[in-house]
């Protein structure tokens, strides 16, 4: 079974999602998710927020891996296959939110779903939420978070840059509340792409 | 009978230690394994430095090199770690070209080394952007750099890595041995350096972790590196000077 999907930077088909402006409180950028768009794979989504390098592949398989009921699909392979179509900071929590959606899409049976929330520590120790590529390059720590949906919890966590314990679950704790966030944007855009078909 | 058990029911017979908070190698949930430290077995490098933690055996050499700036920093040098995990260690590798988790492996310390500015590039620098002193081999007609003039490097800061491993998504055990990893859910690792400070928190998928059940992780990962500086120092005091 093949999942396919992209990072999308460009399309905002009407049969997509947007999410509203920043509500108070968060500052994620604006995201905005196109499912079902390519007819040969069982399942697609785009996701556009604001390198397969073989690590990043790794902390993608696995997240995806902890999430998925791999025991209900026995003898079967599952590929997902990423394309960056743009990179302008936080590529990785937009590869797993990409991940997510299309693994919805493809009707695969989940335990949960995940999102993916990036914070950058600037050298004041001011967090900035879902970062711009060169908000990024001039960080002092950049840590990208997998979080899952039904209790917030860690499953993934890769960090770049020297940081101390309490930066650290204040990040997670930024990082837990902007989740609801993405949650709420999936919950919507899913209702909305079946409601119309 | 029991290894019988353990051949079919892997989970179940560690489950049964797990219950009486205790592992199979005898060890309590929260204890590491005897670690030892030993530098300078192999006399080709410049820099080598052996360390054991129970049966898990890494083996690290450091060589330094003449080479050219990279164009974009002219005034630093450049570490390269490559890590090899050849069929020698574990029956999951092949010979041939590196596996995924060697790669990763390899990225991984190339990440601590950069977070944690363990040593500054630009001590690396001979003269910045231009030829260091160099004699002209007559044999091979190549640049060579004097060898006798060496300085020590200057390491700053001394990351101390802490492994965990999640259990059915609530027992977190340290230090877990191969058995035991590939049993987990989930695996966790800490890097620390002496401040307290985190170079790099590792965790690629696997069951969730709340940020209470992280904390008590940060914690064991102090205790940890105070433990293992304390051997690196004892060892670095009984190196002999050149």
């Amino acid at each position: 079974m093949e999942v396919g999907m992209h990072t999308d930077s460009k399309s905002r088909a009407e049969t997509g999602a947007e999410s509203g402006p920043r509500g108070p409180g968060c500052s994620l950028r604006h995201f905005a998710c196109e499912q079902n768009l390519l007819s040969r794979p069982d399942g697609s989504a785009s996701f556009m927020q604001g390198v397969a390098e073989k690590s990043r592949e790794q902390l993608i398989r696995n997240t995806c891996e902890a999430v998925v009921l791999g025991a209900l699909h026995p003898r079967t392979s599952i590929t997902v296959v990423l394309q960056v179509i743009s990179d302008a900071g936080s590529l990785l929590a937009c590869c797993l939110n990409a991940a997510c959606m299309a693994l919805v899409d493809a009707g695969v049976p989940m335990r949960a779903l995940f999102c993916g929330v990036t914070c950058a520590l600037d050298a004041d120790g001011t967090l900035v939420l879902d970062p711009t590529a060169k908000q990024e390059k001039e960080a002092r720590a950049v840590l990208t978070f997998a979080l899952d949906s039904v209790e917030r919890k860690l499953l993934m966590s890769t960090t770049k840059g020297l940081y101390s314990d309490a930066e650290l679950q204040q990040c997670l704790a930024a990082a837990q509340t902007a989740s609801q966030h993405v949650f709420r944007f999936y919950r919507e855009s899913l209702q909305r792409r079946y409601s119309k078909s | 009978m029991a290894a019988g058990f353990k051949t079919v029911e892997p989970l179940e017979y560690y489950r049964r230690f797990l219950k009486e908070n205790c592992r199979p190698d005898g060890r309590e949930l929260g204890e590491f394994r005897t670690t030892t430290v030993n530098i300078g077995s192999i006399s080709t490098a410049d820099g080598s430095a052996l360390v054991k933690l129970g049966n898990t055996t890494v083996i690290c050499g450091v060589k330094a090199e003449f080479a050219a700036p990279p164009t974009d920093a002219p005034d630093k040098g450049y570490v390269v770690p490559n890590v090899d995990l050849p069929p020698l260690c574990s029956s999951k590798f092949r010979s041939g070209p590196p596996g995924e988790e060697a790669q990763v492996a390899s990225q991984f310390i190339a990440d601590v080394i950069e977070n944690s500015q363990i040593i500054q590039k630009e001590d690396l620098c001979i003269s910045p952007g231009k030829l260091p002193e160099v004699t002209i081999n007559e044999e091979t007609a190549l640049a060579e750099v004097n060898l006798k003039k060496k300085n020590y490097l200057n390491i700053r800061t001394h990351p101390v890595a802490t492994s965990f491993a999640v259990f059915d998504d609530t027992l977190l055990i340290v230090d877990p041995t191969g058995e035991e990893e590939h049993l987990a859910t989930g695996t966790l690792t800490i890097v620390m350096d002496e401040e307290g400070k985190l170079c790099c928190l590792h965790k690629p998928g696997g069951s969730g972790l709340t940020g209470a059940k992280l904390q008590d992780c940060m914690s064991r990962a102090v205790t940890r590196h105070k433990e293992v500086k304390k051997l690196m120092d004892e060892v670095i005091k009984s190196m002999k000077p050149k």
